[in-house]
Formats: C-alpha cells, sequence, structure tokens
C-alpha cells in the first residue's frame, strides 16, 4: 500500500468503525422508543420494529467489537485491553476512552438482560433499559471527544442530525406518555367516548385528545402497567 | 324455614354428645348439636351483636383438633361448598393449601363488593365469633400461623372486629394472631387474585391464572381465601358434625346459607334459610316481573319462572342463574327492566381495573349500547353490537368480570324482550327510569380508588 | 408435554406482534388485542410460537401446560 501503513490503516478503521457504531446506536434508540410507543415503520409489520431494533443493537456491537479492537492492536495510541470495559483505565486519552467503555458497558448489559428476560424481573430488565439513554449519551461524547473527526465537515451534521433525532424521539416519547390514560380511568375513557354527556368527570388533568388509533375508536392504548414508567404505577 | 319465624335458640344442656366416626363433639361444652331449625348463623335477637361471653356460653371455645388436616375430612363430609359465590367444596381447597410446602397464609373474605350484598357485613357485625372460629380452625387445618380478616372498608366494623380479636387474644382462645385488613370499596376487591395483591401491598386488581392463589397468593406464598360465612359454618361443623350440618339443604346442596333479599316495596333484609327453599318463600312475587338472582353477575328469570324454582343451583343453573352469594332482587312490574339492567352495566364497566384491553373496551360499550336500548326508539344495531361485543369479552379477562357482566346483560336481553319491542314502538313501562336495584354513589377513579 | 398458549391480558397492551408472526393460531380482535386459538399447540407450529413468546415486547404470550 503506496502511502498507507498498517498502523494508519488501524487507525481509520477504527474510527470509520466508531462512526458507524454511533449511527447504529442511535438507529437503535429511535427503534426502541417506537417500539414503546407501538408505532410502525411505515408499510412494514409490526415485528420489523421490534426485529431490527434487537438486530442493529447486535449488529452495532459487532462494529464496536472491530472499533475497539483495532484502536488497542494500532501501535501509535496505547489503550490497554482493559480500558475496553474499565472506565478511565487508558493511557491515552483516558477521559473520553473512558466514555466509550462506559457506553460499551452498558450497552453489553443490556443484551445480556433481554437475552434473558424472561428469566428475569420484569421491573428489574425495565430499570436496566432505562440506562439505553446513558448509553447512547456516552457514546456521543466519546465520539466527540476521542478525535476531531465529527468537529467538522460531513460528520459534525451526523452528530448533529443524531443528537436531533434522540432529542426529538425522546420529546415525542414524553409527551405521549402524559397522554396515556392511567388504567384506573381507562374504562372511564371508553364511556366517555361513547356517550360523553353521561360519562363520569375523572378527576386530575383532563385527558384531551386520547389519540385513538384504531378504526372505529378504540380506548388509547397506552402501555401495559409493566411497561410505565415506575413513578405512574401504584 | 326463615329467619324471623319464632325459632328458640337452642341453649346448651348436658346430653349425650353428638358424634360423628373420628369426630368426638364439642369438647368440654356438654352442648348437645342443635336441631336442623335455623337460624344457625345469626341469633334471635338480631339486634345485639354477640359477644364473646355470650358466644362463649352458647357454642364453647373452638374445638381445634390438635394437628392440621384432621378438619379436612369432617368438612368433606359435610359437603359444604364456598358461600362467596362460586360455591367450590371447601374441603378440597383446604386440602389444596394443607398440601403445599411453603408456609400457607389463610385469608376470611369479607371485602362483599358486591353492592346488592349485605350479608357479609350482617354476620361480621352481628356474629364476628364465629366466623373468628372458622377462621382459626382453618388456620389449624392447614398450619398455618399468618391469619387476617380482609374487611370492607367500614371504620366501625372494623373498630369492631379489632376489639373482637384483642379480646380473643386476651382470653388465649386463638391460635394464631389475627390481623384486619382494609378492602377497598371496588366491586372486585373481593376477587381472590385482587384479594392476594392488594394484602401483598399493591392496588386491589386481579392477577392472570396460573398461578391460582391456594398456590401462590399473598407475597408468593399458597393462600387459603374463604368467605366469611363459610368460615361460620366451619366453625358450626367442627362442633357438630357433618350430619347436624346436612339435616337442613337438599342432599346435593346442604346446609345453609345467608341471602340478601330485596322485595318488590324496597324492603331490603338479611335472612338465613336452607338451600332448596322455594323462592315463592323468600320474595313476594305479586306484582314481581323478573327475579334477579345471583347479584350483579348473575341473571334475571321471569318472574313465572322463578315461582316455580327453588334456592338450588340444580333449579337455578338450569335457567342460567346460580345462587351465588344469595342475593335475590325482586323487580317490581312497574319498573323498565332494561333501565335498570344500563345502570348496573355502567357500574360494573366503570369496575373494570382497566387491565385488560377486552374488558376496559368492551364493557363499557356494551353499557352504552344497553343504554341506547333503554332510550326510546333506539338504534336497532345496538343490540346485535351488544351481543358481538358480548362474545368478544367472554372469557378474555384475567377474571370473571367480563363473563360475569355478559351473562347479566344476556339474561336481560331474553328476559326483557317484550320491553325492548316496546321501547322500538317508543313505548315504556317507566319513562322516568326510577331506579330500583341499589348501586354505590361514586365511581372508581384513580389509584387510590383501588388501594 | 402437551403446551396451549395463553396471553396474560393484564401485561398485553396490543401491539400486535403475535397476530403477525403466528396467524395460525393469533386473530386481532376489533380493539387490538389477540384472540388466542384454544388447545394444544401443534408441533409443526412450534418454532413460530416459540418466537412469538420470545419477541412479544410486553412478555405477555405464555406457553403453559394444557390444561
Amino acid at each position: 500500500m503506496n502511502g498507507i501503513t498498517q498502523s494508519t490503516a488501524l487507525w481509520y478503521a477504527s474510527r470509520a468503525t466508531g462512526v458507524v457504531s454511533l449511527l447504529l446506536l442511535t438507529a437503535v434508540v429511535l427503534l426502541g422508543v417506537l417500539v414503546n410507543r407501538q408505532g410502525r415503520l411505515p408499510g412494514l409489520p409490526r415485528f420489523v420494529v421490534t426485529g431490527l431494533h434487537r438486530n442493529l443493537s447486535l449488529l452495532g456491537v459487532a462494529f464496536v467489537a472491530i472499533h475497539v479492537i483495532t484502536a488497542i492492536l494500532d501501535p501509535y495510541v496505547t489503550i490497554r485491553i482493559v480500558a475496553i470495559v474499565i472506565p478511565f483505565a487508558s493511557a491515552y486519552k483516558a477521559f473520553w476512552i473512558g466514555l466509550g467503555a462506559i457506553s460499551l458497558d452498558v450497552v453489553l448489559a443490556l443484551i445480556l438482560t433481554s437475552l434473558a428476560r424472561a428469566r428475569m424481573s420484569r421491573r428489574l430488565w425495565r430499570s436496566l433499559h432505562w440506562l439505553s439513554y446513558l448509553a447512547w449519551v456516552s457514546a456521543l461524547v466519546h465520539s466527540l471527544g476521542s478525535s476531531n473527526d465529527l468537529h467538522s465537515g460531513l460528520l459534525l451534521y451526523m452528530a448533529i442530525a443524531c443528537t436531533l433525532a434522540v432529542i426529538a424521539a425522546v420529546a415525542w416519547r414524553v409527551t405521549h406518555a402524559g397522554r396515556d390514560i392511567p388504567r384506573e380511568e381507562r374504562a372511564a375513557a371508553t364511556l366517555a367516548m361513547m356517550s360523553p354527556a353521561r360519562a363520569p368527570r375523572t378527576r386530575g388533568t383532563p385527558r384531551g385528545d386520547a389519540g385513538p388509533r384504531v378504526q372505529g375508536g378504540s380506548v388509547p392504548r397506552g402501555s401495559a402497567p409493566g411497561d410505565r414508567a415506575p413513578e405512574n404505577v401504584r | 324455614m326463615t329467619y324471623g319465624t319464632t325459632v328458640p335458640y337452642p341453649a346448651p344442656y348436658p346430653g349425650p354428645q353428638d358424634s360423628y366416626p373420628g369426630h368426638p363433639g364439642p369438647a368440654g361444652t356438654g352442648t348437645e348439636a342443635p336441631g336442623r331449625d335455623l337460624p344457625r348463623l345469626l341469633p334471635v335477637h338480631r339486634a345485639v351483636p354477640v359477644d364473646l361471653r355470650t358466644h362463649l356460653s352458647r357454642y364453647g371455645a373452638p374445638p381445634y383438633l390438635g394437628s392440621p388436616g384432621k378438619l379436612i375430612p369432617v368438612l368433606k363430609a359435610a359437603g359444604l361448598t364456598g358461600r362467596g359465590g362460586a360455591a367450590f367444596p371447601v374441603y378440597r381447597k383446604l386440602q389444596a393449601v394443607a398440601d403445599a410446602r411453603t408456609r400457607p397464609v389463610v385469608i376470611g373474605n369479607g371485602a362483599e363488593g358486591e353492592p346488592a350484598s349485605d350479608k357479609d357485613k350482617s354476620l361480621l357485625w352481628i356474629s364476628p365469633h364465629l366466623v373468628l372460629d372458622g377462621l382459626q380452625l382453618a388456620a389449624e387445618a392447614v398450619g398455618s400461623q399468618a391469619v387476617a380478616l380482609y374487611v370492607h372498608r367500614n371504620a366501625r366494623l372494623q373498630e369492631r372486629l379489632r376489639a373482637a380479636v384483642a379480646e380473643r387474644a386476651a382470653a388465649q382462645i386463638d391460635l394464631a394472631p389475627v390481623e384486619i385488613i382494609d378492602a377497598p370499596p371496588r366491586f372486585l376487591a373481593g376477587e381472590e387474585s385482587a384479594l392476594a395483591a392488594r394484602i401483598s401491598g399493591q392496588p386491589a386488581m386481579p392477577r392472570f391464572k396460573p398461578p391460582r392463589v391456594f398456590e401462590q397468593g399473598v407475597v408468593g406464598r399458597p393462600t387459603l381465601v374463604h368467605n366469611v360465612e363459610t368460615l361460620a359454618h366451619m366453625g358450626l361443623i367442627a362442633r357438630y358434625g357433618p350430619a347436624w350440618f346436612r339435616s337442613a339443604g337438599t342432599r346435593d346442596e346442604p346446609g345453609s346459607m345467608l341471602c340478601t333479599l330485596h322485595q318488590s316495596d324496597g324492603g331490603r333484609d338479611v335472612v338465613e334459610t336452607e338451600l332448596g327453599t322455594p323462592l315463592r318463600d323468600l320474595l313476594r312475587l305479586d306484582g314481581t316481573q323478573a327475579v334477579l338472582s345471583g347479584g350483579y353477575h348473575g341473571a334475571w328469570l321471569p318472574a313465572a319462572d322463578a315461582a316455580r324454582m327453588t334456592l338450588s343451583n340444580e333449579d337455578l343453573q338450569a335457567a342460567g342463574a346460580f345462587v351465588g352469594a344469595g342475593v335475590l332482587v325482586a323487580l317490581p312490574a312497574d319498573r323498565c327492566g332494561i333501565a335498570e339492567t344500563a345502570r348496573v352495566a355502567r357500574y360494573l364497566a366503570l369496575e373494570s381495573a382497566g387491565q385488560c384491553g377486552p374488558c376496559f373496551n368492551g364493557l363499557p360499550r356494551i353499557a352504552a349500547a344497553l343504554d341506547e336500548v333503554a332510550s326510546p326508539r333506539p338504534d336497532p344495531r345496538a343490540v346485535t353490537d351488544m351481543i358481538r361485543w358480548a362474545g368478544l369479552v367472554e372469557g378474555r379477562g384475567a377474571c370473571h368480570h367480563p363473563d360475569g357482566t355478559t351473562r347479566f346483560v344476556r339474561s336481560a336481553l331474553h328476559v326483557f324482550r317484550e320491553e325492548i319491542r316496546n321501547h322500538s314502538a317508543g313505548r315504556c313501562v317507566d319513562p322516568g327510569r326510577q331506579p330500583f336495584l341499589p348501586l354505590p354513589a361514586d365511581a372508581a377513579l384513580d389509584a387510590a380508588d383501588w388501594s | 408435554m402437551k403446551k396451549e398458549l395463553r396471553v396474560d391480558p393484564t401485561l398485553c397492551s396490543g401491539h400486535g406482534l403475535c397476530a403477525e408472526l403466528l396467524p395460525e393460531l393469533v386473530t386481532l380482535d376489533e380493539w387490538g388485542y389477540p384472540i388466542v386459538a384454544r388447545g394444544p399447540v401443534p408441533r409443526s407450529l412450534d418454532r413460530h410460537v416459540r418466537r412469538a413468546v420470545t419477541d412479544c415486547p410486553a412478555l405477555a404470550l405464555k406457553l403453559l401446560p394444557a390444561s
């Protein structure tokens, strides 16, 4: 190879797979929000959303593995193997690499617990899965700090786009969750939909657009009690 | 024989012990088993609740059998079935919990979420010690030290029960301490799994089965749940034996039971009667168009049919109804049966826990359709829609709330079909829709209502 | 041992994947909730049933011993 050493190749490979990993993790987070809100990708069956969410996360781990291995092997920078999973143990750019390690640790935990989902406590799985946002933020900041790649040009726009997408998805999730009807009020809400004049007045904040998506108007499904944020469930 | 006739309560006197193979009779009281005469659970002078001293002088202390399991064959011979509505053989529940290997829990169910039923509250108010005896005997039979009484939310009643428990503890009559636990005023609060959830510290909402509560109930432990009236009968059977219990009732449905009667003139009373009593001996049927048997998960019967039936599952199940917890309502001829059914259906819909899609979608729609049918010149699609929705909800909830509601509604569509035709023509027997069936004023609206 | 497919309605929130992955046994009612065929699961559908059970986002599908 003319002018490109093996070392440079490893460094480029690490940076490139790093970018792909960030993109995949962003996609997984967006898909996760879609699963939670029972959304669909236009024209595609529902199982594609959950399927992509799972498969892209596995693909993402594969890319992270290459990203990490090439970085270790590259003699230009000194990153010990343990620094992959133990945060801030690297000699080179300890802080930024450490954030990457945190992200990887969390992603591995999420994947392992999701594989064992049927065998563990529902509440525990759910609480751990909330850490996915931490993993994403950590990965983003790691990307911004570990090299200058994302500071200019196309990659900068990509980083901004990913950030805006996640912010938008979270905002969407939070607003709609706020409109979910708690289970104790669901029957009353259905009754209100059928015969508004005779429905009982619901206590607390009146819920406006119930947002039924099904023909004929069914009660907004909301999520099953196990899926709701802990503070809304008694 | 119904309460109200002058039946002198049998006074204790020295005499031959009533005996049954393996059953020595009530220890140390020298009391012969009373005759078959009723009442057994409610004393003659009903206005005065029975205190501990009177209770002990009348019955003696609870006749503990000495080790777990011994009561079970006695109950099997007696043929006692649950008095909470399901009529499940009592000995089988006890056997199932006694067979479990982890420490069982015993709960007396006095939640009585059915608005038309008063019998459990009355029994707990008037004869709490009969219930508490049965609770202790059941606990001994399954080897449990974790015992509680789950009681309808009424401060005076709960206070009274706490005092009764404390009195018994002081007199050292009880083997296990009894906790009094408050039940939220929900229709479903007394459902077995909802009860187990509430006592485990969660809202009183039903759970999916399996596992059933006798396998995993309160905090995952095998839980024996019995209606308070069932426990009262247990306490008496332990003293007087299966033969005595069977001296009332029929061969297949032995014993006596408490019924809440709603007469067509508005009179409302709790009586004790034996199974097999003709319904016309309990309800005054003249001026009545229909009878509701089994409460709001029961079924309507035309008055003419009811006049030929007895209080037995043999008769009632053939007509699509059942004995249940003994709620019997006589609907006057000058009321609209459909409007009454619509009112109750709305209540039942709002009492949905909101957990299961078919229930919280189907029951309110059925209620709205009934409301439509109860109005003048209803949309003809209302009945067909209602029947379709009934088919969609049956069997698809975690509990039997959808099934019971559709049983009630379907029976109304059949029994009041004449009235439905009237409505299509713009006529109604009671356009003013005066309410008759009892319903609570408030609907459950938020999480606090279920805790 | 014969197994039966059942849905825990308190967990089900009507995602609807089961009806897509297992149309032989599951249809959706007019409100989007699954109606599951009663009775033991045919051996030929084993793989699909297991996938539906694993993929349900609410973990509401259960394979239980046939009653």
